[in-house]
């Protein structure tokens, strides 16, 4: 039953990350630069950091929930399979500098910006408390 | 609308394959290492390398590569396991497992797409 929550969370975490990258795509013109990619996996490095700390403390959540929300449509919604094949293709086409930047902005940025949603998942928790 | 039920199904497939390989994997092999998360994210940039290094009609790219592969590596679990690790303090770990994904995966994407193109 887990795997039913999980693959219906997949589908909507794989639709998401294929609509957001339809709408940059179609902002950013002809870039070559992911930025689809590049968005649906900060985004989701944030989101998985807030809700972790956030159940992590709260422990409100049932477990089935918190799993097909953080696996199945978070994990989902982020791509490495993606990315790599992007940077490669970056590097084939001898875009040193973009390929650089796309992975340096997606592993610093996705690092920072999980750490960045558990510190704000925390915080709230930590003001309760009285530890400001 | 047809490209998004190629999507969906993928996502599907790949979201469960996901879970059930890294929980196969955890109890296999259990580690503080996230070996479960790096297996995933380098079999499917090796895969997602060579489905699009194939050229394939469209319709199975949306399938295979945005809907299966898409779900069933993860950048934020990565990412996620990676702070926790530096905030446990175990930064060799840590940095290992940034360093493996990085070379292991982008190297099986390069591979994936060489041996996928038609020579």
């Amino acid at each position: 039953m887990t795997h039913l929550w999980i693959g219906a969370a997949g589908i909507a975490g794989a639709l998401l990350r294929y609509g957001l990258g339809m709408w940059i795509g179609t902002a950013a013109g002809d870039a070559a630069f992911p930025y689809g990619t590049l968005a649906a996996n900060l985004i989701g490095c944030f989101a998985l950091g807030w809700l972790s700390r956030r159940v992590a403390d709260s422990g409100r959540i049932s477990p089935r929930v918190y799993t097909a929300v953080s696996t199945g449509l978070i994990g989902s919604f982020t791509t490495y399979s993606t990315f790599g094949v992007e940077t490669v293709q970056l590097i084939r086409e001898e875009l040193w500098g973009s390929a650089l930047a796309y992975v340096g902005i997606s592993m610093a940025g996705g690092l920072a910006l999980a750490a960045f949603g558990m510190a704000v998942a925390g915080r709230g928790r930590g003001r309760r408390n009285g530890h400001g | 609308m047809a490209e998004m039920l190629c999507v969906a199904a993928g996502g599907f497939a790949g979201a469960v394959a996901r879970y059930a390989a890294s929980r196969w994997v955890s109890a296999r092999f259990p580690s503080r290492f996230p070996l479960g998360t790096l297996l995933v994210n380098v079999l499917g940039s090796f895969l997602l390398g060579w489905i699009v290094g194939a050229g394939v009609d469209e319709r199975w790219v949306l399938l295979l590569g945005t809907g299966f592969m898409g779900a069933f590596t993860t950048f934020s679990t990565l990412n996620v396991e990676m702070v926790n690790l530096f905030r446990n303090g175990a930064w060799k770990i840590g940095l290992q497992y940034a360093g493996l994904t990085l070379v292991l995966g982008i190297g099986a994407a390069w591979c994936g797409l060489a041996l996928g193109m038609p020579s």
